[in-house]
């Protein structure tokens, strides 16, 4: 009895902000208005497929991965080394991972925008040393700088929070069995720290697929991502019908590569996820 | 062990992490195929003492030799040894086999001889049709067993092992007790046992090294180091002991206790003070009347084989053991033979073990 009583407010939370919302989104994707009424209908979700909304979606699957990727190829080392320092440099290094974090989201992608610019920071860095400019604003390569930049954070604390945890002897084990430092890597660290890797793959896989902002911003007027089209449905073109029927199948999306990839490694412990 | 072959030696090995001293020239050598056991408590060096023949120490000062060759720069992964870990460390994201076989791959061995060596290895550890388990599904024993194959199944000239037993309970560590001396002279490789138990040490080893503060007290054989302790810490670490502030009046005399008895001892300072070591399974008891000293005894403690009585003998206690009792109150007599009394110089003793 007294259990179902703090059950309670959680109970209630969920409902609100989390079955409720979802219901929402449901109803408008399966419904249209007709003559006053709404009728059940899959108008909706058969427009997702149509040509030209696919092709959005497969570029920003294409985005959000080669983001993904990225991170990982940065964050990766960047973990192992904060690891492998002493107590008080590795606090303060762990602090200017997360700093870029504390700054407005907005702000710091808006940043971006006048380093990349063709009169901006970068360039002028890059004439002075009498090197051909870059031109890569309102590009993939942009976006794809853009998410990296935010995400990598997501990346990198918690493969850094796995890596931290391993046991020292089992690195000590691996070694007293002959194998060489990079061995070790290979056949201990990494695999015990595939947990970490992916929670992170997943943290920043799903804000990379799923944003509007950077693509709006780094990507220019022109450049349309999925978030960027669900957005358009809700704010602009007012269909909230079809901007729903995105949004569940992006869910749907996020929901079976998750699955995937929990499976894969389903019974490790230690990761955010 | 008759004139058995040296394998490793450690000479004058200092160790400091900046807080004094944790071994202070430590000397000693290691002989082929025996089972040698660092004793002491925790703190006094025995675990860094191992890690350094490992290699996961670097020696602030002094040299390793092993087979007469210096190792003092070689890499864990270079040296011919092989530990168990004291929490086993095994990999928890591989199942038993490839635990086992992971010193093998690393040698590059042919599949089929992998196969065949792991199967033996667990055949030896009691441990056959375990290859695809999980080592989060096996208990502690069991853990401890794989630990051990992983090691052994490398065929090391050394293993070392760091408390291997700690973590059983004691039924269970008994039988590993039994086992892992079997194992050790079925393979015929030298054993680095290190533990705080001596029981344990007295149990399984050829030679025992105790030690305390960094600083060896004495190496012996188990026997040795029982009924001939070199100083006041080993006989108190080793067993229970009475120890008595004594004087040697002349060889084969020394007075203790307000008494004189006859010994065995010789070669002191005349009027030298002395440490002396009475067992308590040693002191025999006689009817109050008879007995070279008396007291009275002040409690009875059952033990299962025998009882632990504690007797005020003018003041001071002393512990006996006994398969018969006396009841709480009595006086009674005790006897001490000469071949029952330890004669120690007083204070620590720095051994050589030096041929």
């Amino acid at each position: 009895m007294k259990k179902r009583l703090i059950n309670g407010p959680y109970l209630a939370w969920m409902l609100l902000f989390a079955i409720a919302p979802l219901f929402l989104v449901v109803w408008y994707a399966l419904t249209a208005e007709s003559g006053g009424e709404r009728n059940f209908t899959f108008a909706h979700l058969l427009r997702v497929f149509e040509p030209i909304y696919l092709r959005v979606i497969w570029r920003s699957l294409r985005l959000a991965l080669l983001s993904t990727l990225l991170c990982f190829l940065i964050g990766y080392p960047v973990a192992l080394i904060l690891t492998s320092r002493p107590f008080r440099p590795r606090a303060i290094l762990v602090v200017l991972v997360v700093l870029p974090m504390w700054m407005n989201f907005l702000a710091r992608t808006y940043a971006w925008l006048t380093l990349l610019e063709k009169n901006g920071l970068i360039n002028a860095i890059l004439s002075f040393l009498r090197l051909p400019p870059v031109d890569i604003l309102y590009t993939d390569a942009a976006v794809v700088l853009g998410m990296v930049y935010n995400f990598l954070p997501f990346m990198v604390l918690p493969i850094y929070s796995v890596l931290f945890k391993i046991d020292r002897t089992l690195i000590e084990a691996a070694e007293d069995l002959g194998a060489t430092p990079l061995t070790t890597f290979r056949r201990v660290i990494f695999p015990q720290s595939l947990a970490g890797v992916l929670s992170g793959v997943v943290m920043v896989f799903m804000p990379a697929v799923t944003t509007f902002v950077i693509s709006r911003l780094l990507g220019g007027g022109q450049y349309t991502l999925i978030g960027n089209l669900i957005e358009q449905q809700f704010l602009t073109t007012y269909d909230w019908g079809f901007g729903s029927a995105l949004s569940l199948f992006l869910m749907a999306l996020l929901i079976v590569t998750g699955g995937i990839l929990m499976r894969s490694r389903g019974d490790e412990e230690g990761g955010l996820w | 062990m008759a004139q058995a072959e040296e394998i490793i030696r450690l000479k004058n090995i200092c160790m400091d992490y900046g807080g004094g001293p944790v071994l202070d020239r430590l000397n000693l050598y290691i002989l082929k195929n025996e089972f040698i056991t660092l004793l002491g408590p925790s703190g006094c060096g025995k675990t860094t003492t191992l890690r350094i023949i490992g290699g996961f120490e670097q020696q602030t000062s002094g040299d390793i030799l092993f087979e007469g060759k210096s190792i003092n720069r070689l890499p864990p992964f270079a040296r011919k040894v092989n530990t168990v870990f004291q929490h086993y460390a095994l990999f928890s994201h591989m199942n038993v086999y490839e635990n086992v076989a992971f010193g093998l791959r690393i040698k590059k061995l042919p599949e089929a001889e992998i196969a065949r060596k792991v199967g033996a290895v667990l055949e030896l550890m009691n441990l056959p049709g375990y290859e695809k388990r999980d080592i989060d599904s096996l208990s502690g024993g069991q853990q401890q067993r794989v630990a051990i194959a992983r090691a052994v199944v490398n065929e090391p000239q050394v293993l070392l092992l760091d408390e291997p037993l700690g973590a059983l309970d004691l039924k269970l560590r008994k039988e590993m007790q039994t086992e892992l001396k079997k194992i050790q002279q079925s393979l015929g490789i030298t054993f680095v046992f290190v533990t705080h138990d001596q029981e344990e040490a007295l149990t399984m080893s050829d030679t025992i090294v105790v030690m305390k503060d960094g600083v060896v007290q004495q190496i012996g054989t188990p026997i040795d180091i029982y009924n001939e302790p070199k100083n006041e810490f080993v006989a108190g670490f080793i067993g229970e002991s009475n120890i008595l502030d004594g004087v040697m009046h002349a060889d084969f005399r020394v007075s203790f206790a307000g008494r004189s008895f006859t010994c065995v001892d010789k070669g002191f300072a005349a009027e030298e003070e002395i440490d002396v070591v009475v067992r308590p399974e040693d002191i025999k008891l006689t009817p109050a009347a008879d007995g070279m000293l008396r007291g009275v005894v002040t409690s009875v403690v059952f033990k299962g084989v025998h009882y632990e009585m504690m007797v005020d003998v003018g003041g001071r206690e002393w512990m006996l053991h006994n398969t018969l009792m006396e009841p709480v109150g009595r006086e009674i007599g005790l006897n001490i033979y000469p071949d029952d009394i330890h004669v120690m110089k007083k204070g620590k003793i720095v051994e050589k073990k030096t041929d």
